[in-house]
């Protein structure tokens, strides 16, 4: 028994969420949302036998029979105004954009933690890329300070990101701190035109310790990367883990430097968008985990009856 | 007064009570920031900016090299906030308008807020050359504030000058009331800074001024700065002491001398500055800005100025040659904040000797 999916907003993320999904043995994406009839997105649904509608979430949520879940790929601002009608209607909701209604969930981390959550939240590409990195380091030994540098092609950041992007460099930090576990985040993003794209590449800098044990940090960091390969199979640590001794230009501690690099799957989005990819993955895997939860719940209901 | 170009544009008709045919922006003590790595001390800013105000600069920049927010591991951290300098340096000023550089992606609008409330009174946003659509809230957001607003365009050299004028547009569009052409890399070759200036001119018209910032990888910062401003430039960047990222800015003391000889005003005496290059600024500096392996090599394969003491880090904690390390930055198309690539870079010259 499947959980049922509504995919809202048919554009890049929400149609590579939905190449994932026709994928999994537990979700069973039945409805894409859009609101342009000539979306691409739509079509490509349709041709896969997914019910595909223009006429927005007001007809979805008029059919008779509602999705378990709602995985959200429009804007912030779609989302924050949608939210409460999935509440009401008894809708779990995914929220891919940086709407932050629910909490946030990075799932090597606390992928566990929101299964009962209404609504979650995937934070950033940035965010997903970069905080399983710094919980890694802050697992083992204290982080006073994380800071992230995302770099993305030019091409794989849509009109909403360059808008905003502020939300992005805040959100992120903020992600860093309360899910990465560092007592103080910062967050660069970098646009890059290059042609070819070049694949999404993060860099991670903790400040630990001058006496924190490297090794015991390295493990860990390695031991993180093979966690998130479970669902992003291109994520890659680029370099061993590196660190350079305290000095005042690393305010005192023990700098640790993490190199990584993510390749997308290419399910319809090109594999130098990996930073796109790992949001669709993530919440892909998130999603599986609640419904797992909630089919389990049901069967369980089942039985007493 | 000489025509400085044929279009008829000087600063005057921006600013009709300036007397000036050209505005200039010192800003060894943000692009400086980066030779000094990021260790301005309050003392040093009071004494560079009294000394450039009397001299007469119209606008002062003052802010970390990589923008409000740079201070951080991929930029290195500031010895002194840069809040607290801004706020210095608009107290220490008489005339000159104090600016601060903002890169969307490192800083964020409560920095402009911040730097606005210390004193800040012109906004300068950067973006690469090709991304000017993520400038667009800090734009608006510095005009509400009642900010004057300055548009970079990054790594010029990159884009052909058809691109540019579209990127500028999107710029003008959002608030902006001067775009620069701005040669990060010092790759720009005379007439190549001409047509770049002349296709903005020809997209904003009177809409909006335009400017140029050099830098002397390639030895060009007076001679590109000159070329400029005769095509339509208003606003001209420099750095007294060439006191910036790479071989340095254009040397704003001898700019204005060159002024002086072409007959076009600048508003700045050329003695005092010629002092104050040489009492003031330079103690300042930890070394020259020059010409050597590692700065032509980032005006000749184009790679960001900032990358040069990054690299020198890098190279240093590998064992590896500087220079290639930036061989390779310019090969893998690095932009400006990419800064964290270089050890990458290292690691992997390392690797492969």
């Amino acid at each position: 028994m499947k959980a049922t999916a509504a995919i809202v907003g048919p554009g890049n993320i929400g149609t590579d969420l939905l190449f994932k999904l026709l994928r999994s043995e537990v979700i069973e994406p039945r409805w894409m949302i859009g609101v342009d009839p000539t979306s691409e997105g739509l079509e490509l649904a349709r041709q896969r036998g997914v019910e595909a509608s223009h006429e927005g979430v007001d007809w979805l949520l008029k059919q008779d029979e509602l999705p378990d879940l709602i995985f959200e790929a429009t804007s912030a601002y779609v989302h924050r105004e949608y939210a409460p009608r999935y509440a009401e209607a008894g809708i779990r909701a995914v929220d891919l954009t940086p709407a932050a209604v629910g909490p946030a969930v990075i799932p090597p981390v606390n992928g566990d933690e929101h299964l009962d959550a209404q609504n979650v939240n995937m934070i950033t590409c940035g965010g997903q890329a970069t905080i399983p990195m710094v919980y890694a380091v802050s697992r083992v030994e204290p982080v006073s300070y994380a800071e992230i540098v995302a770099s993305v092609s030019s091409a794989s950041a849509g009109p909403g990101t360059r808008a905003n992007i502020d939300e992005f460099t805040r959100t992120t930090a903020t992600g860093v701190e309360t899910i990465g576990g560092a007592e103080r985040g910062k967050a660069i993003i970098i646009l890059n035109p290059a042609e070819p794209p070049l694949i999404m590449r993060d860099t991670i800098f903790c400040a630990v310790a001058p006496d924190a044990d490297r090794d015991v940090i390295a493990d860990s960091v390695v031991r993180m990367v093979e966690d998130v390969q479970k669902y992003v199979p291109g994520y890659r640590l680029l370099q061993e883990p590196q660190f350079d001794d305290a000095s005042p230009a690393t305010l005192g501690k023990t700098k640790v430097s993490i190199f990584v690099e993510v390749e997308g799957a290419g399910d319809y989005l090109p594999p130098y968008a990996g930073n796109l990819d790992i949001m669709t993955a993530a919440a892909t895997s998130v999603g599986e985990s609640i419904a797992v939860q909630m089919v389990k719940g049901q069967m369980t209901k089942g039985e007493s009856l | 007064m000489n025509d400085i170009n044929q279009l008829g544009r000087t600063w005057s008709q921006t600013d009709p009570t300036s007397d000036l045919d050209l505005r200039l922006t010192d800003t060894c003590l943000r692009d400086g920031s980066h030779h000094k790595r990021h260790q301005f001390v309050p003392q040093e800013v009071r004494d560079i900016v009294h000394a450039l105000d009397s001299a007469g600069i119209p606008v002062i920049e003052v802010t970390h090299g990589d923008g409000l927010g740079g201070s951080s591991f991929n930029y290195g951290f500031s010895a002194t906030p840069e809040q607290e300098l801004i706020k210095l340096a608009a107290e220490t000023a008489t005339r000159a308008r104090i600016a601060f550089l903002m890169l969307p992606g490192v800083g964020t609008k409560d920095d402009i807020r911040a730097a606005r409330d210390n004193g800040g009174q012109i906004c300068r946003v950067a973006t690469h050359c090709t991304e000017a659509d993520t400038s667009q809230q800090h734009f608006r957001l510095a005009r509400e504030l009642g900010l004057e607003t300055v548009g970079f365009l990054m790594m010029s050299h990159t884009q052909p000058p058809e691109v540019l004028a579209k990127q500028s547009r999107i710029m003008v569009d959002s608030g902006c009331q001067c775009v620069y052409v701005v040669d990060s890399a010092g790759a720009l070759v005379m007439e190549a800074v001409a047509d770049r200036v002349s296709a903005i001119v020809a997209e904003i018209g009177q809409e909006a001024t335009v400017g140029f910032h050099g830098h002397e990888n390639l030895g060009l910062g007076v001679a590109n700065t000159v070329i400029a401003a005769r095509a339509g430039a208003t606003q001209i960047d420099g750095s007294v002491r060439r006191f910036g990222a790479g071989a340095g800015n254009t040397p704003l003391e001898a700019f204005i001398g060159v002024a002086d000889k072409l007959g076009w005003r600048t508003g700045v005496d050329f003695l005092q500055i010629v002092d104050a290059a040489e009492d003031v600024i330079r103690p300042a500096m930890p070394e020259e800005c020059t010409l050597n392996r590692m700065t032509l090599m980032m005006g000749y394969s184009g790679v960001y100025s900032s990358f040069l003491k990054h690299a020198g880090n890098a190279a240093d904690r590998y064992g590896v040659s500087g220079a290639k390390i930036l061989l390779e930055a310019g090969r893998r198309n690095l932009i400006g904040g990419q800064e964290d690539q270089l050890i990458d870079i290292a690691l992997q010259l390392r690797a492969q000797s």
